[in-house]
Formats: C-alpha cells, structure tokens, sequence
C-alpha cells in the first residue's frame, strides 16, 4: 500500500518532470542554473585568480587573454569575481527564500486552516507588510539591523513574507473543505497532522512557482541594495556591490559594469523561465 | 460610490498606523546612535547627550512612539530632519514631486506601449512579430532598472551624447529614467496584454460578433479588449507599487532629487524622521495608486460598479 502510493507520487513526477522537458525555455533555464550552482561549488577550481587579489599594475584593464572580463580599479580579476559572486548570490537567494518560505507558509497554512480571528490578526500584520514595496521593507529592515550578508538575506527573506503567506493562505482556504480533509478531521487526525501531512502536499505546486521566482526577486532585490550602497561592499565580490564601483568608471571603462550585469541578467532570465515552465508543467490545466 | 472611497480611506488608517509603528520600532531598535552621527566623531560626550535629550532619544519607546504620533496628528507635524534641520514634511514635498513624476511618466510609457505590443502579439500569435516581442519582454523582465539604467547612460549619454545622464527639471533629463524605470513594467504589462487577450478572443461571443459580421477591428478593441482589461489594470496597478521601489534606484543612478535618493541619504546618515516620514508617504501613495486602480475597476467593468452602490 505504502508503495504503491510511492510509486504513484514518483509517476506524477515523471509526468511534470516530461511536461517541464518539453518547455525548451525552461529548460534553458535550468541548464543555466546548473551551470551557476556548479560554478559556485566549484568557484576555488574555476576562478583563476583569488575574487580579492589585487593586480596593481594591471588595473582597469579591459578583456584579454590573461584577464578575460578585463580587471577593476584595484587590478581585481572581474572574471574570479564574477565566479565567486555566484557563490553570495545563490547564497542569498537560497537563504532568503528558506527565510520567507518558512515563515510564509506557516502563518499562511495558519490563517487559511483555523480562520476566524487568527486570520483576522495575523492578514492585517500581513496587510501592513504589503502597504509599502518590499525593497523599501528590506531597506528600512537593513537601516535597523545593520550591513553585511547575513542582515541582507534577513532583510530580503522577510519582506517577501508576504507573498507566500497570501498564496499558502488562498490554496489553504480552497482545501479546507474538501472531503479528504473531512475524512482525515473525522478519523481524529490533529490539526497539524492534516495541514503537514495533507493540506501542504496538495499545495505545493503555487509554492513551488513562488519560490523560483522569489529566488531571482531575491537576488535582484539583494543585488539592488548593494547598488545604493545598503547592502554589501567591496571587496565582498557580489554582483549588484561590483556594478555600484563599476559606475564611477562607466565614461572610461564600461566593461567594469557590463560583465556584472550580465550576469544578473542571466540568472534572473534563467530562473524566470524556470518559474514559468514549473508552472505550466505542475499545472496543466492552466497551460493554453 | 462616495462611501465606499470613504471606507476604504478609514480602512487605510490602522495600516498606516501599523507601518509606522513598525518601521518606528525597527529604528528604535537599531544599533548606531543618530546623535553621535549628527554631530560627528569629535564632538564631546556631553554634547551628544545633550542633543539626544533634545530629540527625545533617551524617552522610552511608548512615550517617544506616541509623541511622534501626536505630533502627526494634531500638527500634520513629521518631525525635523536631524541632518538639515529643516522639517520632514517640508524636505518630503520637496523632492516627492520628482518621484512622483517619474513613475507617472514611467507607468504612462510602459501602459502607451505594453498594450498595444501584447494586443498585436496576441491577434498574430507565432509570428516574428509576436516571436520577438516576446523575446524582448522576457529579456525585459530580468533587466535590472539599475543595470538598463547604466547602460542607457553609457550608450545615449556617453557615447552617442544625445541625453542628459542626470537632474530632473527638462524634459530631455526624464527620457532616459523614465524609459529606464518603466522597461520592466512595459515587458510586464505587453505579456499580460497578450495572455489575456489570447484568452478572450477564443470566447464564444468573439465568435459571434464576429459571424454576424462585425468589422475585425472593432470586434478586437470594443469586444475583446474591453474584457481583456480588467487583469490587466491590476497589473498596471501592481506595477506602478513596484515602480515606487524602483524609482528609488532610478533615482541613485540618474541623480534625481526624488524622495528615494533622499530616503538613501537618510538611512546612510541615520536620519531617522526622515526615514520614517519616507516610508509613510510611499505607504499613502501606494494607498491611493491602488483605491484609485479599484475605482478604475467599477468604470470598466458594471459588474463591480453594481456593488458599490
């Protein structure tokens, strides 16, 4: 029996798993997250230079052979940056989604299961939250907690809370009543037995959607302080830090801040797509 | 109509309220003290004691929460900046007008294009048309504002020196940050456009308007489009919030004296009423885009308007 259920969960995936091969954009996309996961195990193999090692003499060279994205103001490698700033990016994106996905779903899977006044209270934080863009959340987070890595995937992760919180809560509500839920409430399953083991299950599909795309909202949002100078600072090679140094340089040379934001550009199409094509293959009905 | 603007404006209240208190809370709680960064390194112990008697920082946090509450209410009064000393409201109505311009312009550029690109991508689906409209806008929905921004910069300005790269009083120095900004909100707003219509001209109704003779242009604009807008006016709703975020950005790279950059500035010198005065007024107008969105909404659609009234 035990199996048998197994087997079928294992041939569902099959079946999303064909949909999501058939999507070449998609699929694109996850090569290209392959990719950038193996750069950031392997950035120690990969980068020729240390991301910090300061090439005096040869500073902002533009792309050779030697130094093939050219190097930075402080002769730095712009290529080893770029590498290990794959590292602190996917870092950030995984952290901070942990972050709001944790958070999200629970008070969403709360809200949605018991209603009533736990709902009422806990959607108005929710509300509160949602008044203001979550980018000026995250700076007014950073602004209390201070700079560096861990306070920027905190600040990013929370203010994506609700997000998750909303879309956790409306496919909760939507199952709550369903006879399966019935059955399981009758036969004396406790509460947190039937939203982990029955409710979350089911729901998992808008989860995974959102945090794909959270992921590159995240990057883009943690890239996007260092910009402005709230979030990380050089020598830290993160990509959004490299582009802000980049800036003062861009009349002469561009190349600091063109390889950077290439970079971005490409993970968050990457991931964008690989939402995109999830969603689809998770949910055929919706595929048109 | 009158009363349901009137609920919603109270319902905004408690909020408001709440964003406050929260943000209040996470600068109160914040490591650094404002007074030793406003007066600077040198400056004597006694001094910077003295000036955090005078803003109230050595008050609990009820008592200094709700003076700054009070202030609010009874005088409109947000504080004083602790860095120019001139008041929050005064610095806030300075620089909102070019924050506010430029989404404006933003979402006004990326609404004027977006939905015409999505309506023609989706009457022509699968051509190169609609082929590469919907390659820009994926391109479009992963560009960084801050990233577009530089690299219009370096192209139009730099290179070719067609554009200003900074300030906000011409014309010709809002091109470049509004295209910048509202780039994403147009790839957004085009395959919004294009799903939605796609969706409606396979509707029955389509059909028949279309047997019974109706010209193909007025069946796509009065019978199709008119369905197809009410999603999409959401997007445009959700987009202009993010633009608020954006323009913050946009703001840093352009030079724009705008309410982000201020905001920055703010953060970066520990100016916690201006802060905190920023936040609000981005939370009031964000508010507002989106009651006036739900306005939009009964307009268009009869079926909302009926439940207003």
């Amino acid at each position: 029996m035990e199996q048998s259920k197994r087997k079928k969960r294992f041939r569902r995936l099959g079946d999303v798993w064909h949909r999501l091969r058939k999507n070449k954009l998609a699929m694109v996309g996850l090569v290209i997250i392959v990719i950038l996961i193996f750069t950031a195990i392997f950035a120690d193999y990969l980068a020729p230079y240390p991301y910090d090692e300061m090439h005096l003499l040869n500073t902002f060279e533009t792309p050779s052979k030697e130094f093939i994205f050219g190097t930075d103001n402080f002769g730095q490698d712009i290529f080893s940056r770029v590498i290990y700033g794959a590292r602190i990016s996917l870092r950030i994106g995984f952290i901070s989604v942990s972050i709001a996905l944790i958070i999200g779903v629970t008070i969403g899977a709360i809200c949605g299961y018991f209603g009533g006044k736990v709902d009422i209270l806990l959607m108005r934080v929710i509300d509160i939250f949602q008044a203001i863009p979550d980018i000026l959340m995250a700076i007014a987070i950073i602004a209390s907690l201070g700079p560096g890595l861990s306070n920027l995937m905190i600040a990013v992760g929370v203010a994506a809370i609700p997000g998750y919180a909303r879309i956790v809560r409306a496919s909760v509500l939507s199952l709550r009543d369903m006879e399966f839920i019935e059955a399981a409430r009758a036969s004396g399953s406790s509460s947190a037995r039937i939203i982990l083991k029955h409710i979350l299950p089911n729901c998992l599909a808008p989860i995974i959607v959102q945090a794909t795309l959270g992921f590159a909202y995240a990057i883009l949002n943690a890239a996007g302080m260092s910009f402005i100078g709230l979030g990380l600072e050089p020598p830290t090679p993160e990509w959004g830090a490299m582009l802000s140094s980049g800036r003062a340089y861009i009349r002469d040379y561009p190349h600091m801040t063109l390889f950077p934001g290439l970079v971005i550009v490409l993970t968050i199409f990457a991931l964008n797509v690989l939402g995109d094509g999830l969603r689809d293959a998770l949910d055929p009905k919706l595929k048109r | 109509m009158i009363r349901y603007i009137l609920k919603r404006v109270l319902l905004l209240l408690p909020v408001l309220l709440g964003v406050s208190l929260v943000v209040f809370s996470l600068l109160y709680f914040s490591d650094g003290d404002p007074a030793r960064n406003a007066l600077g390194q040198n400056a004597s112990e006694e001094a910077v004691q003295a000036q955090r008697e005078e803003w109230g920082l050595n008050d609990p946090f009820l008592v200094q929460y709700g003076n700054y509450l009070k202030k609010l209410v009874f005088d409109f009064d947000l504080g004083d900046s602790y860095q120019s000393h001139k008041p929050v409201v005064s610095e806030i109505a300075d620089a909102a007008p070019a924050t506010l311009k430029l989404a404006l312009l933003s979402i006004a550029f990326a609404t004027i294009l977006g939905i015409p690109f999505g309506i023609i991508s989706a009457i022509y689906q699968y051509s190169i048309f609609d082929n590469i409209m919907m390659i820009l806008a994926l391109i479009g929905v992963s560009m960084p504002v801050f990233w577009l921004g530089l690299l219009m910069i370096l192209l139009f300005s730099v290179r070719l020196g067609w554009l200003p790269s900074s300030g906000f009083e011409h014309f010709n120095q809002m091109i470049l940050p509004s295209i910048a900004l509202g780039a994403q909100s147009t790839a957004v707003i085009t395959r919004m456009t294009r799903s939605n219509m796609l969706e409606v001209i396979r509707k029955d109704y389509i059909r028949t308007a279309e047997a019974k003779g109706q010209k193909r242009s007025v069946v796509i604009t009065k019978h199709a489009l008119g369905n197809a807008l009410i999603p999409i006016i959401t997007i445009i709703g959700i987009q202009f919030g993010q633009l608020l975020g954006g323009a913050l950005m946009t703001e840093v790279i352009f030079s724009i004296p705008g309410i982000g950059r201020l905001m920055v500035n703010a953060i970066k010198s520990r100016d916690n009423p201006l802060v905190l005065g920023g936040v609000l007024f981005v939370a009031v107008a964000f508010a507002i885009v989106n009651l006036i969105i739900d306005i939009i909404y009964a307009y268009i659609d009869p079926r909302i308007k009926s439940q207003y009234t």
